[in-house]
């Protein structure tokens, strides 16, 4: 291991100043919280939250050949129809995960992938490497970019004051436009299960459209939100957190996100493998988990069964909605009923729990 | 109320606030801070004989779980329900309503080992910084 030196985003005085309790998020420097998580996950329920995600990294793929690119690089099938997005995986031969990833198409022959922070690096090398011989340029666009996340119901009518026309964009488009005279683009997405968008612009812009958001955002209850919140609200909302959930060892099916793969569309890297392990059966699925009676899980925890272990956490955390502790790991068998009862064992207590639902909470989104 | 004042307190950020031979045990504003949060907490059963410095409570807030270190030595004499119910009590009431158990003390010169508050103070300040 090569020792990091811990990054910041454009907006680390803003949240310092905003009063986040900064910590060390896979070498950046970032606020797992500010008033605390329960409060932020409410309001981004309730109202509106805005979280800094410069963290993540965003690759520009361009050329003649960028569309026929990103379709080999991802299992889902990404349309060659300006503004479009949709949230795919890029696979490895093996059908594993490389990464999860949103790709946007901006222009016939250009298209953005928003990526996530820990696997920015790891992503370029295999973009690289699987462009070989083709008419196609990337670029590594992520020091060039701050990003930050307006999530919540209310989120529409704030972003109406600013961006009007992004309002009216469905789920997963992108609009480009010019924030504060930079390149930068508004996308219909989030990782909270909310109505909202995604900001990408300019390090000097992103910290402008940060405060210009607070100075409007009070009437619709606007508050700074952190790392945590991040966590129980995609939790609840069933999204995937890469090398937590999956990695490049879990294929899509297992991770119960088997609708993410197209194999009708046509060829892509790790397609045959996805195929194949559909056909075959898969042996352990990501499922659900609730307690039913008190207690937190947490990531590692053993769930069992009839009094055996049939799985482990990788996500797991307090609902601030349901109140209940709940949890997603890979359990074998795969088909586990809804409410079968289970059991997590915490500080070496085993605590009765059910196969539940996920995602755990949805709303109209 | 236990009088932050009249408390005494562990370098691990519980009180205990003694009278007639029991002590009320809780965590510090300081702690139910820096824990934030709180979503659940396991309080040690009344009868259950207890040891100074050894974990005999767990706390969980939405992030992590801490423990709680005994202040005291000695015998739970009442737990407090109503925390288990509604465990935030201990970040919005830390030295009244989100008191933890009462203890009947077996030695009370373990007291003496305890900072009081403005011992306790000082101690904050050095450990945020």
């Amino acid at each position: 291991m090569t020792t990091q030196t811990i990054r910041r985003t454009p907006l680390y005085d803003t949240m310092l100043k905003a009063g986040g309790r900064m910590v060390d998020f896979h070498g950046w420097e970032l606020p797992v919280q500010f008033a605390g998580i329960l409060q932020e996950h409410r309001a981004v329920r309730n109202d509106c939250g805005l979280f800094d995600v410069s963290h993540m990294g965003q690759v520009f793929v361009t050329g003649k050949d960028a569309h026929a690119f990103v379709q080999k690089v991802n299992a889902n099938d990404i349309k060659a129809e300006p503004g479009r997005g949709a949230y795919s995986h890029v696979l490895n031969e093996r059908g594993g995960l490389v990464d999860d990833v949103i790709p946007f198409c901006l222009s016939a022959e250009r298209f953005l992938i928003v990526v996530n922070s820990a696997t920015t690096d790891k992503d370029f090398a295999w973009f690289q490497k699987q462009a070989a011989g083709m008419d196609v340029k990337l670029e590594n666009a992520s020091d060039r970019f701050g990003m930050i996340a307006l999530q919540g119901p209310k989120a529409p009518q704030l972003m109406a004051e600013f961006w009007p026309d992004a309002v009216k964009l469905p789920r997963f488009w992108i609009m480009e436009t010019k924030i504060h005279g930079e390149q930068g683009f508004i996308c219909r997405t989030g990782y909270t299960g909310e109505d909202g968008c995604e900001i990408i612009a300019s390090p000097a812009a992103i910290v402008k459209v940060w405060n210009e958001l607070f100075e409007k955002g009070g009437k619709y209850g606007l508050v700074p939100c952190g790392l945590g919140s991040r966590d129980t609200l995609r939790l609840e909302a069933g999204y995937l957190l890469y090398g937590s959930d999956v990695d490049d060892d879990h294929n899509s099916y297992e991770a119960n996100y088997g609708w993410v793969v197209k194999p009708k569309k046509g060829e892509f890297i790790g397609k045959e493998a996805a195929v194949r392990a559909k056909a075959e059966g898969i042996k352990r699925k990501l499922t659900g988990v609730m307690l039913t009676q008190g207690g937190v899980p947490r990531p590692g925890c053993a769930i069992l069964r009839n009094g055996e272990k049939i799985g482990e956490l990788c996500s797991a955390t307090f609902s601030p909605l349901i109140g209940k502790g709940i949890g997603v790991g890979y359990m074998v068998p795969p088909d586990l009923k809804e409410g079968d009862a289970l059991e997590v064992e915490i500080h070496g207590k085993r605590i009765a729990a059910k196969v539940a639902k996920v995602p755990f909470y949805q709303n109209k989104v | 109320m236990f009088n932050p004042e009249k408390c005494k307190y562990s370098r691990t950020h519980e009180w205990a606030c003694a009278e007639n031979g029991v002590a009320a045990v809780g965590i510090s504003d300081y702690a139910q801070h820096e824990i934030s949060d709180i979503v659940f907490v396991e309080l040690p059963k009344v009868g259950a004989k207890i040891e100074q410095g050894k974990r005999c409570a767990v706390i969980e807030s939405v992030k992590a779980a801490s423990d709680f270190f005994a202040p005291v030595s000695g015998e739970v004499v009442e737990s407090n329900d109503a925390l288990v119910a509604e465990p935030a009590l201990a970040n919005q009431s830390p030295h009244e309503k989100g008191w933890f158990c009462k203890i009947k003390i077996s030695n009370p010169a373990e007291l003496d080992a305890l900072m009081d508050y403005a011992a306790y103070q000082k101690f904050c300040k050095e450990t945020k910084h």
